[in-house]
């Protein structure tokens, strides 16, 4: 005896089913932003170091992505990792202890993904506010011990200067003309895309987002949930550490600002603006947010800030899946048209 | 052998309030027992209480003989619980396949197995949680708990809100379970000719205490019995 229930159309019917079945597969379009990316190296040649900016962005927001969108840590003071991961390049570059730059990506990741396993350990004990109010302060006490080691960060001053090797040995880094800085950046992403990619649409991504939408259910299905959350913590900060060890390494310095709220804050507006949870929510937020504020602060010096406000207020008002939110949106009204289906939620592109 | 699962005088709650009062149970291996009782006697806080889920003022929680007193509730699936909640809480954005896999660990039960038991899980395998009829999200949900490999289930009022003909094909499933599966299962239900018809044992709650515990065949064929002590009948 086995149960017939009455059911919704089925797989073979149903559009939404088959667009799900399909998500964990490489779709047509996953390849574009990698062909831009490759196309603006050719076509905006002077702008190579705005667009090594952005792709460090896309990166950072990816990590954050990793912990807020998937696994549902709140978290407003991912800076830390950044920072941690930008001094740490910094300061073995300037006290001549290590230069080399894929591996100094690699002692970025170590120690900025220690950091997020020994305050994971503590912070992940508490949820919402108390989470949230803890993660700043992990970011403020690293930045105030940032600023009191002068002798080794170079204090308010930052370390500026730093001596990093060419990559493989042959393409050196020039502050002036970010040629090598843009594609070594871009090949780095690559790498930690199709990382991060892999890792939520693996089992463990499945179970972080079992946490985030039912945390009780999880721990009843035997989900050590802190332990999953720690290590996805411990995963995204390493991650960021990636991202600000090649901030540092492209803009030869490191300074305070790479531990503070702003950079915190800036990147949760990214990653709100493209859509958090989606993967590719922190590519289309970095972008549209950095070439808005590069053209309204040409356009408006003055108030520049206000053009970003107004259009994250709207999205936060009308859009929660932010712009790739609109776009499924759109998609699904279509699915529904012609089949009935729901493609919403989490997941989809 | 000890007992799959045992409860030996526990009084437990949520915080300070006391909810059960010294429930005894003990349900030997492959043996199931159907729990039924009014509204807000306790049957859900029993269920609760064995996966950790309440504050235990006094008692062991006993499973294979070992206590799980201060075991948290993730270590208590993985040593042989398996719990359908009453809600179903199926995780809405995953898949069917994804919904199945993330709790799964090796053992008799394997996704093959379950497609024997329940083939629309089958043809869903790609549809999302939120796509599913309610019968359909029972089911995952029954399916998800089994495919932990659990020596001990423990099922919340599984056919609540359910239309009358899933709840018989429902019900003709947890009845194969019991038949087939060797697993020892505790039924929580409202629907007292459900709960007769899927075990031999019944408990009866009432005001947080066990009031009777003995065949369901007693109570079903004394209808006047029943409705005193449960307040409703077949």
């Amino acid at each position: 005896m086995s149960m017939q229930a009455p059911t919704a159309p089925n797989i073979g019917t149903n559009p939404a089913a088959l667009a799900l079945a399909k998500r964990h597969r490489l779709r047509w379009w996953e390849p574009l932003p990698w062909l831009l990316a490759i196309g603006f190296y050719f076509a905006f040649p002077r702008y190579l170091g705005f667009g090594t900016e952005m792709l460090i962005t896309i990166l950072f927001a990816i990590s954050l992505d990793l912990a807020l969108g998937y696994a549902g840590i709140i978290t407003l003071g991912h800076a830390a990792f950044f920072g941690a991961g930008a001094y740490t390049v910094g300061m073995l570059a300037k006290h001549g202890i290590w230069t080399e730059p894929i591996t100094g990506l690699l002692l970025a990741a170590g120690v900025a993904g220690l950091i997020g396993l020994a305050s994971g350990l503590v912070l992940l004990r508490t949820t919402g506010l108390t989470l949230l109010m803890l993660t700043i302060c992990t970011m403020g006490l690293l930045e105030e011990l940032a600023n009191m080691g002068a002798d080794y960060t170079g204090g308010f001053d930052g370390l500026d200067s730093l001596p990093i090797q060419p990559v493989f040995g042959l393409f050196e880094f020039d502050v002036l003309y970010s040629t090598t800085q843009y594609l070594y950046v871009l090949g780095v992403l690559l790498v930690c895309f199709v990382f991060v990619r892999t890792l939520v649409y693996s089992p463990f991504g499945h179970s972080l987002t079992g946490i985030r939408e039912n945390t009780l259910r999880m721990h009843a299905v035997g989900a050590p949930v802190r332990r999953r959350l720690v290590v996805c913590y411990t995963i995204s900060a390493a991650l960021a550490g990636i991202a600000g060890a090649l901030w540092a390494q492209a803009n030869a310095y490191v300074n305070l600002s790479v531990l503070g709220i702003d950079r915190a804050a800036t990147v949760l507006i990214v990653l709100v603006l493209g859509g958090y949870g989606r993967l590719y929510g922190a590519f289309v937020g970095a972008v549209v947010y950095m070439v808005l504020a590069h053209f309204l602060s040409r356009l408006y010096p003055s108030a520049w800030q206000l053009g970003l406000g107004l259009m994250l207020v709207a999205i936060a008002l009308f859009a929660r899946g932010g712009i790739l939110g609109i776009g499924a949106t759109l998609l699904r009204g279509r699915t529904e048209e012609s089949g009935k289906g729901d493609v919403k939620g989490h997941g989809a592109p | 052998m000890p007992n799959a699962i045992e409860l030996k005088g526990v009084s437990a709650g949520y915080g300070e309030t006391v909810v059960l009062e010294d429930i005894n149970l003990a349900l030997a291996p492959g043996e199931c027992v159907s729990v039924i009782g009014r509204n807000g006697v306790g049957k859900t806080t029993l269920l609760a209480t064995i996966m950790g889920h309440t504050t235990l003022h006094k008692g062991d929680v006993l499973l294979s003989g070992k206590s799980l007193n201060r075991v948290p509730v993730y270590r208590r699936a993985a040593a042989g619980l398996g719990f359908v909640p009453q809600e179903r809480e199926i995780f809405p954005s995953l898949s069917v396949r994804e919904n199945l896999e993330v709790g799964a660990r090796p053992g008799q039960w394997t996704q093959e197995r379950m497609f024997e038991l329940c083939p629309n899980l089958k043809e869903r395998l790609d549809n999302r949680g939120n796509q599913l009829s309610g019968g359909e999200q029972q089911m995952l949900s029954i399916a998800r708990a089994l495919l932990t490999n659990p020596s001990v289930l423990l099922m919340d009022e599984p056919t609540e809100g359910l239309a009358p003909v899933i709840v018989e094909a429902l019900t003709a499933v947890l009845v194969k379970l019991r038949r087939e599966s060797g697993l020892s299962i505790v039924l929580v239900e409202q629907n007292s000719r459900v709960a007769f018809e899927f075990s031999d044992r019944c408990v009866v709650l009432d005001k947080g205490r066990a009031v009777y515990d003995g065949a369901s065949a007693t109570l079903r064929d004394d209808p006047e019995r029943l409705a005193k002590i449960i307040g409703v009948s077949e």
